[in-house]
């Protein structure tokens, strides 16, 4: 396979081009390119062993927006489900399409059933709803009088329909919830759409820490404080807050905020409790965290600094998903080569030249082409008989599929080097990659297709 | 042209990008123009390829014909200080306050608060001016949150403006929604040529027309090149694989017959024409979903060689052909 150019001195002007071009690209040679999709250095995660490992009774899927994380968890799902476990997904906000995929047009609060499924197991979906979630934190935990008058709280009814931080600490209450249940014997549940990933981890500690703390007592307990000795510090700073807070939000606010949160507090105080125990949880062994990503190069940062604070916190991650990446059937064709080869097709001189089957002869692979010498054309008939102009969109078509392969070999490569950034920096992470679909996925088949690729591993080639 | 751009997308689609190559596009021909982060990411540093941006405006890029690009990454909490000592004069009791967590609380917590400062420093900064009477930006252009969450972003005044009857914060409120919904704002939603996408692009314009606030166009963002056209597809599906494999051949690929090196390469390069097909066609019918919302639709291509700052130039020269700025 090596290039000769000298061979054919008429074209010397294309090989050079083709160095040329060979030279200002990135220089790669085809067992390179062969050698580059191999997941060598990386340890291959195995999808089949984690879901039917009866011990592993949560999967977190998180990672950037946009990188197919619901899909990823529905996949997974389904596949432990078919593999005969008893499964809940819990979804926070999929797409209408994926509903559908799993049969279900709209998802709600309550598990529903997902039919079709194949095995012994079961497979159950939902949505989280946030503000019926709090809602059922509230009503299970007062009294009925109490219940209602947080209910109608305006402070209460905006945090309760999303604001910063309330989705992430309702995905984590209904996470425990479920657990707590012990209906199911694997919860597969999906992160919110944060701005980042990392809100997921933050958030129910900051609600929670809010809610339970400092700012709170002082803003609810005024007396209390004002009777103790020593306090006269705190009681100026606190005075200046709730001045200044008043001024700033409104007194009315600022009452609703105080009444608010003396409701929550002696009905069922402990946020921080319960953001705590379900922090365990997230630890427990039981759990395992699934980061996903796409191969580029924003959501593979955002994977990298997820991995680092996953680890810090002492959160069990059993690897990385890559979604959507691309492999070639053709992966020893380079794209420099493949270019010129284009070219060569496109060229009406190179045509003309062509009346006959010229690469009958066993010509070996070259950079720059080599038409055949005039005698050995003259010869060569064409064999389908075909007219002149039908050859040519044959060669125009032929060229085009050499474009569309170059293009793949580039974008190959460079989902390569973004790959190769993050093993570089978490060699220790298990990594398993997920061929990219032409479409999106519409039905139960397509997902389980999703779940047959995670577990195997690697891209399958055509 | 509206003088607030406010840019949204689904996650995934390169609003960052569309949002920092408009700003680029806008400030062309000697304006100047603000880029305003809002979701504290630095993408902004990222694409710009300098360091992460403290909470100032600053001078990131310069634009032909001797336009500037600043930028801004607005921090809430620093906002909120900013404004407290703006109003009040707080000086050492706004480190108070923090120490007791107030801030974290007004800026986390707090119904809408931490919005009402991201929107409203960018309303500021809209109708900012200098000591001549002339406005300091010529455009003010937001890397606003994604779609699913962008009509409850910007319509949060709205929300707060309930909440807080009275005071400070709610006259502040009532200000910005003024900016906000008035021609002076259009707000831009970018999508791929994909099935979700596009269909939380017709979502996100119906949240935002119901909220009353100013839809403005819709950039389809990383469209690929058109390398095989429709008769080419028709062809795919027909051609002997003889005559592409002599074509290889001819190209300088090896041999065409049974086990030659061009013969190989036949099936591998008709699967990806066929993947193609498929997409292409997916493609088009989300193109045409696309053009029934009735809005101005642009496209900007996948830039081959990945996002880097000469490809936000780029994409900065294709915007102004379109004529989006």
């Amino acid at each position: 396979m090596s290039p000769d150019p000298a061979e054919a001195p008429e074209t010397a002007q294309a090989a050079e081009a083709a160095e040329a071009r060979e030279t200002a690209a990135e220089p790669r040679t085809a067992p390179e390119a062969e050698q580059g999709r191999r997941l060598s250095p990386v340890r291959v995660l195995d999808v089949d062993p984690l879901l039917d490992d009866p011990g592993t009774r949560i999967v977190v899927c998180c990672g950037a927006g946009g990188v197919g994380k619901t899909t990823t968890a529905a996949a997974l799902g389904l596949r432990a489900a078919e593999r005969g476990r008893k499964v809940v997904v819990l979804t926070i906000d999929p797409a209408k399409r994926l509903a559908q995929s799993m049969g279900i047009d709209s998802l709600d609060n309550v598990p529903r059933r997902v039919k079709g499924t194949e095995g012994g197991g079961e497979l159950h979906a939902m949505m989280l709803d946030m503000k019926r979630t709090f809602d059922e934190v509230v009503e299970a935990h007062a009294d009925s009088e109490r219940a209602a008058a947080i209910l109608a709280n305006p402070f209460y009814q905006s945090l309760s329909a999303g604001f910063a931080g309330t989705q992430e600490y309702m995905a984590m209450e209904k996470l425990g919830q479920l657990r707590a249940k012990d209906e199911w014997d694997l919860i597969v549940v999906d992160t919110p759409p944060s701005r980042s990933a990392l809100d997921f981890l933050d958030a129910p500690k900051r609600l929670g820490s809010f809610l339970d703390g400092r700012l709170i007592r002082l803003l609810t307990a005024p007396a209390k404080l004002g009777g103790r000795a020593g306090m006269a510090f705190l009681n100026v700073g606190m005075s200046l807050m709730t001045g200044t807070l008043g001024k700033l939000l409104g007194g009315q606010l600022l009452k609703d905020v105080q009444t608010f949160v003396a409701a929550m507090d002696t009905t069922f105080g402990g946020f921080r409790t319960r953001a705590d125990a379900t922090y365990k949880l997230l630890q427990a062994p039981g759990t395992a965290f699934l980061v996903v990503a796409a191969p580029e190069r924003d959501a593979l940062r955002e994977a990298a600094y997820f991995v680092e604070r996953l680890a810090a916190e002492k959160m069990p991650l059993m690897g990385l998903v890559l979604n959507r990446v691309h492999g070639s059937g053709a992966g020893g064709l380079s794209a420099e080569r493949a270019l010129a080869a284009a070219e060569n097709l496109e060229d009406p001189r190179i045509v003309d030249q062509r009346d006959g089957k010229a690469g009958l002869r066993n010509s070996p692979d070259t950079y720059g082409s080599s038409p055949p010498p005039a005698s050995e054309t003259a010869v060569a008939a064409s064999e389908e008989g075909s007219p002149a102009d039908e050859e040519r969109s044959v060669d125009r078509l032929t060229a085009g599929l050499l474009r569309l392969h170059a293009d793949r070999m580039q974008l190959l490569s460079r989902e390569q080097r973004t790959r190769d950034r993050f093993t570089a920096r978490h060699p220790e992470v298990a990594v398993v990659e997920v061929p990219a679909l032409p479409g999106d996925v519409h039905d139960l088949a397509g997902l389980r297709d999703i779940g047959a690729r995670l577990a195997a591993g690697r891209p399958e080639e055509p | 042209m509206s003088r607030l751009q406010v840019v949204s997308g689904k996650g995934g689609t390169g609003k960052t990008t569309v949002a920092a190559a408009l700003a680029l596009a806008l400030a062309t021909e000697g304006k100047r123009t603000l880029l305003v982060e809002v979701e504290g990411r630095q993408g902004i540093a990222q694409l710009f390829e300098t360091e992460a941006r403290p909470y100032e405006e600053r001078k990131i890029a310069v634009a032909p014909g001797g336009g500037e690009v600043y930028a801004l990454a607005i921090d809430p909490e620093l906002a909120l200080l900013d404004y407290l000592q703006m109003f009040y004069k707080l000086g050492g009791a706004g480190r108070a306050l923090k120490k007791l967590g107030a801030i974290d609380f007004a800026t986390t917590i707090a119904p809408g608060l931490r919005d009402v400062l991201l929107t409203g420093k960018a309303c500021e900064a809209v109708r900012r001016k200098d000591r001549s009477g002339r406005f300091v930006y010529d455009y003010v252009v937001m890397d606003a949150p994604p779609t699913g969450r962008i009509t409850r972003f910007l319509n949060v005044n709205d929300e707060v403006a309930g909440l807080a009857k009275i005071g400070p914060i709610h006259n502040q409120a009532q200000a910005v929604m003024r900016v906000l919904k008035s021609p002076e704002t259009a707000v831009h939603l970018v999508t791929l040529l994909e099935e979700m996408p596009v269909q939380e692009t017709a979502d996100g314009i119906s949240e935002l027309r119901a909220a009353r606030l100013p839809v403005g166009r819709v950039i389809v963002n990383m469209v690929r090149p058109e390398v095989l056209d429709a008769a080419d597809l028709e062809l795919v599906r027909t051609v002997k694989r003889s005559s592409v494999g002599q074509a290889l051949s001819a190209a300088g690929l090896g041999g065409a017959r049974g086990g030659g090196n061009a013969e190989k390469l036949v099936d591998p390069l008709l699967y990806q024409a066929a993947e193609y097909a498929e997409r292409y066609a997916l493609e088009q019918e989300q193109r045409a979903v696309l053009t029934e919302l009735g809005l101005p639709l642009h496209e900007l291509p996948l830039l081959a060689e990945g996002m880097d700052l000469a490809g936000l130039y780029e994409l900065a020269t294709e915007l102004r052909k379109q004529g989006l700025s």
